[in-house]
C-alpha cells in the first residue's frame, strides 16, 4: 500500500439537532486523585495533568486528600461571591438588551473559577484575569457601582471611557488591566512574577486565559519562561469548551489536556473540576503554597462550561446544541457548593432564597446609583478632550492642538 | 445582477473562485461551522467541505504561517483574521515572511496568500474592534493593500486578490458591510438597496487592483478618500454644497497616482480623508505624490483629516470619528483659501 496522508479535522461533540456527548470529558471519581507534596518534581507529578483533582461527590460530601477543610463561614462568603457574579452579569446582560450599555460577557457557569481561586490567594498577590474573571473583582470587594461604571463609560468610569465594557482595572486591589487581545498578558504575568523574585518579595503572579486562547503564540512564551526562571506564577486555563463557536478540539484538547501542555516545558499541570468549589480552591492554595517556597510555577487546567453566549454579540443556537449546559457532567458550581452546605446542615433553601433576594436588591441599588453618573443616552458624559489624556505621560504638543481643535468644533 | 450588502458580495466572492478553483482554501477563527463572526464564509463549508473551510485555532502567526506554507504548496489560502485589530500576533509572519518571500528567492518561492480582515469604527468596538491599519501595511514592501467601499467593489477587488500571485491585505469596513454610512450615526442606517453599487453579478468579474475610481464627480475641490469615507465625504460635500470630486482609493498598494492626480488638476483643490490615526497615516503619501504631480495646478494647501491620534476610545467613537463636520470644515478652508 502506498502511504497516504490524510487531513484530520477535530468533530464537536455534538452540533445543533444533535445530542451532546461528553464522553469526551475524562472525569475522575471525588477524592481519587493523590494530593503531592508541593516541593514534588514536576516529572514526578505529571499524571496530574490527566486525571481531574475533585472533592465534591455524588452526594455533596467533600472527600479526598484535596478537600481544603475550609469553615463553614468560608464557604458561605464564597457561594455569595459567586451568586453576586452571576446576578451581577444577568444583569448587565438585560441592561445591553435594552441598550443602556453596548456589550457585555457573563461568566455564567465557571463563577467558581474566579471566586474560589481568588479565595485561595492573598490580596497582595498580583492578578491579571481575562474578561470572564469578574469574579476576583467582586471577591477582591469591589463595589459594584465602580464596576458598573466601567460597563457604562460615564463619569465615573476607571477606564475614562476609553475601554469595552468589563474589561477593568484596579491598581490598589492589585487586578491589572485587562486587554482586549487575547493571551497577551499570560507571559506579562510571568515577568511581573519574576520581578517579585528579583526583589525577593513574597508574591505570587496568577493569570487566566481561556482554552482556545491557549493557541496563541503568548501562551508558551508564559510557559517557557515561567519555566526556566522558576517564576513564582500560577497559570490557569479556563477550559469551558468554547471559544465562540469553536470547540476545544480546535486548541488541541483532542489531543492532550491543556494542563498537559505544562508537562513538556517541565511546569507542573494539573487538570481540575473547575465547577468544584473545594477542589479548585484546593488546587490553588497546592499551587500558591509552591510558588510561596520556591518551587516554581504552575499550570492549572479548570474543566468548566460556558453556560451562555461568547458574548451579547453571540448566538450559541447556530452552533452548539441547546441542551449542551444541560447534559454537561460537570453540573452548575453555584448549585453544588450550596447542595455541600446544605448537607453540612450550614445552608437552607430559605437562606439561599433570602441572599439571593439580598443580592438582587444590592444590584438594584448599585445600578440606580450607576446611572446617575451617566449612561450611553442619558445623564452626565465625560468631556470628550479627556481622551487625548494618557496617550503619553506629558501630552505633546500634537495632541494638545488636535484636543483645542475637538474642543473648539464640539463649542 | 443582484442585490447584495457587503457580506453577501463577499461571500459570493469566495464561493465563485471556490467553485472554479479548487485550490482556494479559507481559513480563520470561527470561519467553517459557524460561517464567520460577521458570516462573511456561512454555508460554504457545508458546500466546499471541511478540507476546504478550515476552522482555524485561535492564533493569527499561525494562520498567516500556515497560509504561507500551504500557498507555497500550491493553494490558494484566504486567511480571515477576525478584527483588523487582532492581526499584529501574525505581523511578523507577514511582514517578514509573506511579503519578502518572492524577493528573497528571487522569484522562485511565493505564496498567494489573501488576509481577509475587517477594520474601522461604527459599531461601538472600542479600541480593539475598531482599527484601520492600512498604513501599517502599506509601508511594507511586497504587500498589495486593498479597500473596497461598496458590495461591488468588494466582490470584484477579492476575486483579483484571491487571483493575485502577490499576497493582499484586503481590509473590509464593517461598518459598510449591511449599508452604507454617510456619517451621522443617529440616522437610521441605509441598506446597500438604494445604492447603484448594491448591485452586483452573480458570477465571475474582477476589479483590478491598482485603480482608483472617481465615486462622483466635481469641479470644485477633489476628495481623495477610501473606504467608510467615501460615503462620509459624500454626505458632508452634499451638506456643504460643495461641487465635490470623490476619488475612492480602492487600492492603496499599488496606488493609481494618476486617476487622483489628475482630478486634483482639474479641480485645483484637494483634501485627504481617512479614518485611520493621522500622524503617518496613508494620508501622508496621498498628499506627498499629489503636492508632486499638481503642485502648479493647486490653489490651496492640502488638507488632511483624519482619526485623531490617540486610540479609539469606546465611549468617544463619535467624537473620534473624523466625521461630516471635520470634512466640511476642511473642504471650507480649502475653498476659501486662494
Ligand atoms: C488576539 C485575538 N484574536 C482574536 C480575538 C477575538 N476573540 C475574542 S474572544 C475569542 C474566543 C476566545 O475563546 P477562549 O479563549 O476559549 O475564551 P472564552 O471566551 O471561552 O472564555 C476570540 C476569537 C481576540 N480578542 N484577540
Amino acid at each position: 500500500m502506498t502511504p497516504k496522508s490524510r487531513l484530520h479535522v477535530p468533530k464537536a461533540h455534538a452540533r445543533p439537532g444533535e445530542t451532546p456527548d461528553f464522553s469526551y470529558v475524562q472525569i475522575s471519581p471525588a477524592g481519587a486523585v493523590a494530593r503531592p507534596d508541593i516541593n514534588a518534581p514536576a516529572a514526578d507529578i505529571a499524571d496530574l495533568a490527566n486525571s481531574m483533582v475533585r472533592v465534591l461527590d455524588e452526594d455533596h460530601r467533600a472527600v479526598g486528600p484535596w478537600h481544603p477543610h475550609l469553615d463553614a463561614g468560608e464557604l458561605q462568603i464564597g457561594l455569595r461571591h459567586m451568586l453576586l457574579t452571576r446576578l451581577y452579569d444577568n444583569r448587565m446582560q438585560r441592561m445591553q438588551r435594552q441598550g443602556k450599555i453596548s456589550f457585555y460577557m457573563r461568566a455564567y457557569g465557571e463563577e467558581a473559577v474566579s471566586v474560589a481561586q481568588c479565595m485561595a490567594l492573598r490580596p497582595s498577590d498580583m492578578l491579571f484575569p481575562a474578561y470572564r474573571n469578574q469574579g476576583l473583582q467582586i471577591t477582591r470587594g469591589r463595589p459594584l457601582v465602580v464596576l458598573m461604571c466601567q460597563v457604562l463609560s460615564n463619569t465615573r468610569d476607571m477606564c475614562k471611557g476609553r475601554q469595552l465594557p468589563v474589561l477593568y482595572h484596579w491598581k490598589e486591589g492589585n487586578l491589572f488591566s485587562q486587554s482586549g487581545n487575547l493571551a497577551t498578558q499570560f507571559p506579562q504575568a510571568v515577568g511581573w512574577a519574576m520581578a517579585a523574585a528579583i526583589k525577593g518579595e513574597d508574591r505570587l503572579a496568577a493569570s487566566w486565559l481561556g482554552e482556545g486562547s491557549t493557541a496563541e503564540a503568548d501562551f508558551h512564551y508564559a510557559l517557557l519562561f515561567a519555566a526556566v526562571y522558576q517564576a513564582p506564577v500560577i497559570l490557569n486555563v479556563t477550559n469551558n469548551q468554547w471559544a465562540i463557536s469553536t470547540f476545544q478540539g480546535f486548541a488541541g484538547g483532542e489531543q492532550r489536556s491543556f494542563a498537559a501542555r505544562g508537562n513538556g516545558y517541565g511546569v507542573p499541570g494539573i487538570r481540575v473540576d473547575g465547577n468544584d468549589f473545594l477542589a479548585t480552591y484546593a488546587v490553588t492554595t497546592w499551587a500558591a503554597e509552591r510558588a510561596r517556597n520556591g518551587f516554581g510555577p504552575t499550570l492549572i487546567e479548570l474543566v468548566t462550561y460556558r453556560g451562555g453566549a461568547h458574548s451579547t454579540s453571540d448566538d450559541p443556537s447556530r452552533y452548539r446544541p441547546k441542551d449542551d449546559y444541560e447534559r454537561w457532567p460537570l453540573g452548575d458550581p453555584i448549585e453544588r457548593l450550596k447542595q455541600h452546605l446544605i448537607r453540612l446542615g450550614e445552608w437552607t433553601e430559605e437562606r439561599h432564597a433570602q441572599l439571593a433576594e439580598e443580592l438582587e436588591a444590592h444590584v438594584t441599588d448599585s445600578w440606580k446609583e450607576a446611572i446617575t453618573y451617566g449612561t450611553m443616552t442619558d445623564g452626565p458624559r465625560l468631556e470628550s478632550g479627556t481622551m487625548f489624556e494618557d496617550v503619553f505621560k506629558d501630552m505633546p504638543e500634537h495632541l494638545k492642538i488636535q484636543q483645542a481643535q475637538l474642543r473648539a468644533l464640539r463649542g | 445582477m443582484a442585490i447584495m450588502n457587503m457580506l453577501q458580495a463577499l461571500n459570493s466572492a469566495l464561493d465563485t473562485m471556490m467553485a472554479r478553483d479548487p485550490a482556494v482554501v479559507l481559513m480563520g477563527e470561527d470561519v467553517g461551522y459557524f460561517g464567520g463572526v460577521f458570516r462573511v464564509t456561512e454555508g460554504l463549508q457545508r458546500k466546499y467541505g471541511e478540507h476546504r473551510v478550515l476552522d482555524s485555532p485561535i492564533a493569527e502567526g499561525g494562520i498567516v504561517a500556515t497560509a504561507i506554507g500551504m500557498g507555497v504548496h500550491g493553494l490558494r489560502p484566504v486567511a480571515e483574521i477576525q478584527f483588523a485589530d487582532y492581526i499584529y500576533p501574525a505581523y511578523d509572519q507577514i511582514v517578514s515572511e509573506l511579503a519578502r518571500l518572492r524577493y528573497r528567492s528571487a522569484g522562485e518561492f511565493y505564496a498567494p496568500v489573501t488576509i481577509r480582515t475587517p477594520c474601522g469604527g461604527g459599531i461601538r468596538g472600542g479600541q480593539t474592534h475598531s482599527q484601520s491599519p492600512e498604513a501599517v501595511f502599506a509601508h511594507v514592501c511586497g504587500l498589495k493593500v486593498v479597500m473596497p467601499s461598496n458590495p461591488y467593489d468588494a466582490k470584484g477587488l477579492l476575486i483579483s486578490a484571491i487571483e493575485d500571485d502577490d499576497p493582499v491585505v484586503f481590509l473590509e469596513p464593517k461598518r459598510l458591510y449591511n449599508g452604507p454610512f454617510y456619517g451621522e450615526p443617529d440616522q437610521p442606517a441605509q441598506p446597500w438597496n438604494n445604492h447603484p453599487k448594491g448591485e452586483v453579478p452573480d458570477g465571475y468579474y474582477k476589479v483590478p487592483i491598482g485603480y482608483a475610481e472617481v465615486a462622483q464627480e466635481g469641479s470644485q475641490v477633489t476628495i481623495v478618500t477610501y473606504g467608510t469615507m467615501v460615503h462620509v465625504a459624500q454626505a458632508a460635500a452634499r451638506t456643504a454644497g460643495i461641487e465635490a470630486e470623490i476619488v475612492d482609493v480602492r487600492s492603496i498598494v499599488p496606488l493609481d497616482i494618476h486617476t487622483i492626480a489628475s482630478s486634483v488638476r482639474k479641480t485645483g483643490r484637494c483634501i485627504v480623508v481617512h479614518e485611520a490615526t493621522g500622524f503617518g497615516g496613508f494620508g501622508g503619501e496621498l498628499v506627498a505624490q499629489i503636492q508632486q504631480d499638481c503642485f502648479w495646478h493647486l490653489e490651496a494647501p492640502i488638507l488632511r483629516v483624519a482619526g485623531w491620534d490617540t486610540p479609539y476610545p469606546h465611549a468617544f467613537e463619535w467624537e473620534y470619528f473624523p466625521g461630516p463636520a471635520r470634512i466640511i470644515a476642511a473642504l471650507k478652508s480649502v475653498m476659501e483659501a486662494s
